[in-house]
């Protein structure tokens, strides 16, 4: 490896801020990502809870109460797949390749993406709590249940990311990674607790439904939110997280390292 | 005399199966422009990948500005600028925020990074469009652009990958002008190109490269009279005349004139031969339709240096890795 001559610390994160807000300025440019942090959740918000949550639930109130903290977490996972996406964009278009001939930080480029990824989350998480609120939705529990909250979901996203990372550095192109990121991220969002409680579901469903992270989340995030217990599916997404970093950090570094070499 | 601003010994890449560069030297002594003048595939990306610390060679040393590529790739980065095929712009942001986050990155105040975005954009004219993204760019923008991004640190070396393969003959004159300017300024070249145009009028010296491995090298002056860097090319008005025609070219040449589509064609080391041959027809009454003496091809320098044309093969290092997992 090479011998720790790069830049310092102070200077790899200004470098990664910069780096950040070029992934934000950019978005000015291509308004199908913004759309899916602006309009997707939106659109399932609204979809779900006014056309779905009378049958599921039994009034559109209680749809609501049940599936917002579900369709952030669903989003939230929707959003990742944007880390890998630019990732891929840079690596097959050569800007990786300026980034890397210039003396920045090795890791910049990457914790630049992951940055700006963790802003566009909180756009989300705030532009779905504002509509939910603005459609009657109102916390049971005080204020710090919901930075909790704001805080899980942002904990799980990073580490979630590195499974998109992954992606996007073994991906051919980038629609390739969206292709790859809804065709897994369906089934996983929707074998959940997000939208229907797990007792109307059949028997052996309900284990791996109960077994996904996204209701473990789902869960906690509930909890958080409107009063319930949620310190031991807390404990557990976090666990999640660890073990998603533990498995899919070293992966991704690796197949960036092939890939580069 | 100081140490060459560029210095590689012995450099070796392979993907897989393929040796991409195969031992290749070469030094290049500062303030000077090296040409590597060679077909798609010839190893010429990855020799500037491996010199600009993007790749590291699996065997062979090599120097830049005096540190090595790999132990001391960091320092390296400080002095290198790249442009090329393969290290682009952002498409998504403007001229402007693409130099300014560029200087950013290098450790530029906001203040100065905003100057000197200024100063390259009025500088490669793109003032007009300094705040507009890129992807609605020209190509000759674009290329523009891709060479102002690797100046805003003032490198004093410069790597410029085919900076003009694609571009119509004004881009590209204008690209030339700027790369020039720059020279004349003392920064050191290294360029690579599949134009022995473009060589001959940036580069001091030129290395023919093919199958990863250098053919054949010297200053455009030398390489031009081995090769015969131009060709003399007619077409007669009247087919019947091709014959008699073929025998004044060769007198004239000592080559025999290839024919091919009512056309004859020859090397001509001499521009001498031009107004010989139109004086030969003259007297002989025979009237040419066309006649021009143009810089030879890359396919025509390839055939009189290695006796084949120019195979063009795919250097993608994506596609390599691909093939390879």
């Amino acid at each position: 490896m090479r011998p720790a001559s790069g830049p310092g610390l102070v200077q790899g994160i200004e470098q990664t801020f910069s780096l950040a807000w070029r992934a934000i300025v950019q978005l000015k440019r291509n308004p199908w990502e913004l759309g899916d942090y602006s309009f997707q959740p939106i659109l399932f918000l609204l979809l779900f809870v006014y056309i779905f949550g009378g049958a599921v639930a039994g009034s559109v109130d209680d749809a609501l109460t049940y599936m917002l903290p579900g369709i952030v977490v669903m989003n939230m996972m929707f959003v990742t797949v944007y880390v890998g996406h630019g990732l891929n964009t840079d690596l097959t278009g050569g800007y990786f390749d300026r980034l890397r001939a210039l003396p920045v930080a090795r890791w910049a480029p990457l914790a630049g993406r992951i940055l700006a990824d963790l802003v566009k989350q909180g756009w989300s998480i705030v532009l779905l709590l504002g509509l939910g609120w603005l459609m009657g939705f109102r916390m049971e529990a005080p204020i710090w249940g919901l930075a909790g909250m704001v805080a899980l979901v942002l904990i799980f996203a990073l580490a979630f990311s590195w499974l998109s990372v992954l992606v996007g550095v073994v991906a051919r192109d980038p629609e390739h990674v969206q292709l790859f990121g809804f065709t897994a991220l369906f089934p996983i969002t929707f074998v959940s607790n997000v939208f229907v409680p797990v007792e109307t579901l059949p028997g052996w469903l309900q284990g791996v439904v109960m077994a996904n992270p996204v209701s473990i989340l789902t869960d906690a995030c509930r909890g958080l939110l409107l009063g319930g217990p949620w310190i031991g599916q807390a404990l557990i997404t976090l666990v999640w997280a660890v073990v998603l970093t533990a498995i899919f950090l070293p992966l991704s570094l690796r197949a960036l390292r092939r890939r580069l070499k | 005399m100081s140490a060459p601003a560029i210095e590689a010994k012995g450099l070796v890449k392979r993907f897989g199966e393929t040796l991409a560069v195969d031992d290749v030297d070469l030094v290049v002594p500062a303030g000077r422009v090296l040409g590597l003048l060679g077909p798609n595939g010839a190893g010429k990306t990855t020799t500037v990948r491996m010199l600009a610390t993007l790749t590291e060679p699996d065997a062979g040393q090599a120097w830049v500005g005096g540190h090595d590529i790999v132990a001391e790739a960091h320092q390296v980065r400080r002095l290198i600028g790249l442009t090329g095929q393969f290290a682009s712009v952002d498409q998504r942001l403007t001229g402007s925020e693409n130099l300014m986050l560029i200087g950013r990155l290098l450790g530029q105040s906001r203040q100065t990074a905003r100057q000197r975005a200024g100063e390259l954009l009025e500088r490669f004219e793109l003032t007009d469009a300094a705040d507009r993204p890129v992807q609605g760019y020209s190509g000759g923008m674009r290329r523009r652009l891709d060479l102002a991004a690797s100046l805003v640190g003032n490198p004093h070396i410069l790597f410029l990958d085919e900076p003009t393969t694609g571009l119509d003959p004004r881009a590209r004159r204008q690209l030339w002008q700027l790369i020039g300017e720059r020279v004349s300024d003392g920064t050191t070249v290294l360029l690579t190109t599949q134009y022995l145009e473009e060589a001959d009028a940036l580069a001091d010296d030129i290395r023919v490269i093919d199958h990863g491995r250098v053919i054949a090298g010297g200053s455009p002056e030398e390489l031009k009279q081995r090769i015969g860097a131009r060709t003399l090319e007619l077409r007669p008005e009247k087919r019947a005349d091709l014959a008699a025609i073929a025998r004044i070219m060769t007198e004239l040449t000592g080559t025999e004139p290839e024919h091919h589509g009512g056309r004859l064609s020859v090397p001509a080391a001499d521009s001498r031969v031009m107004p010989a041959l139109v004086r030969k027809l003259d007297e002989a009454g025979i009237a040419p339709a066309e006649l021009q003496l143009r810089s030879a091809t890359l396919d025509e320098v390839f055939l009189a240096l290695t006796g084949h044309p120019a195979e063009s093969h795919d250097e993608n290092p994506e596609q390599e890795q691909e093939q390879t997992p």
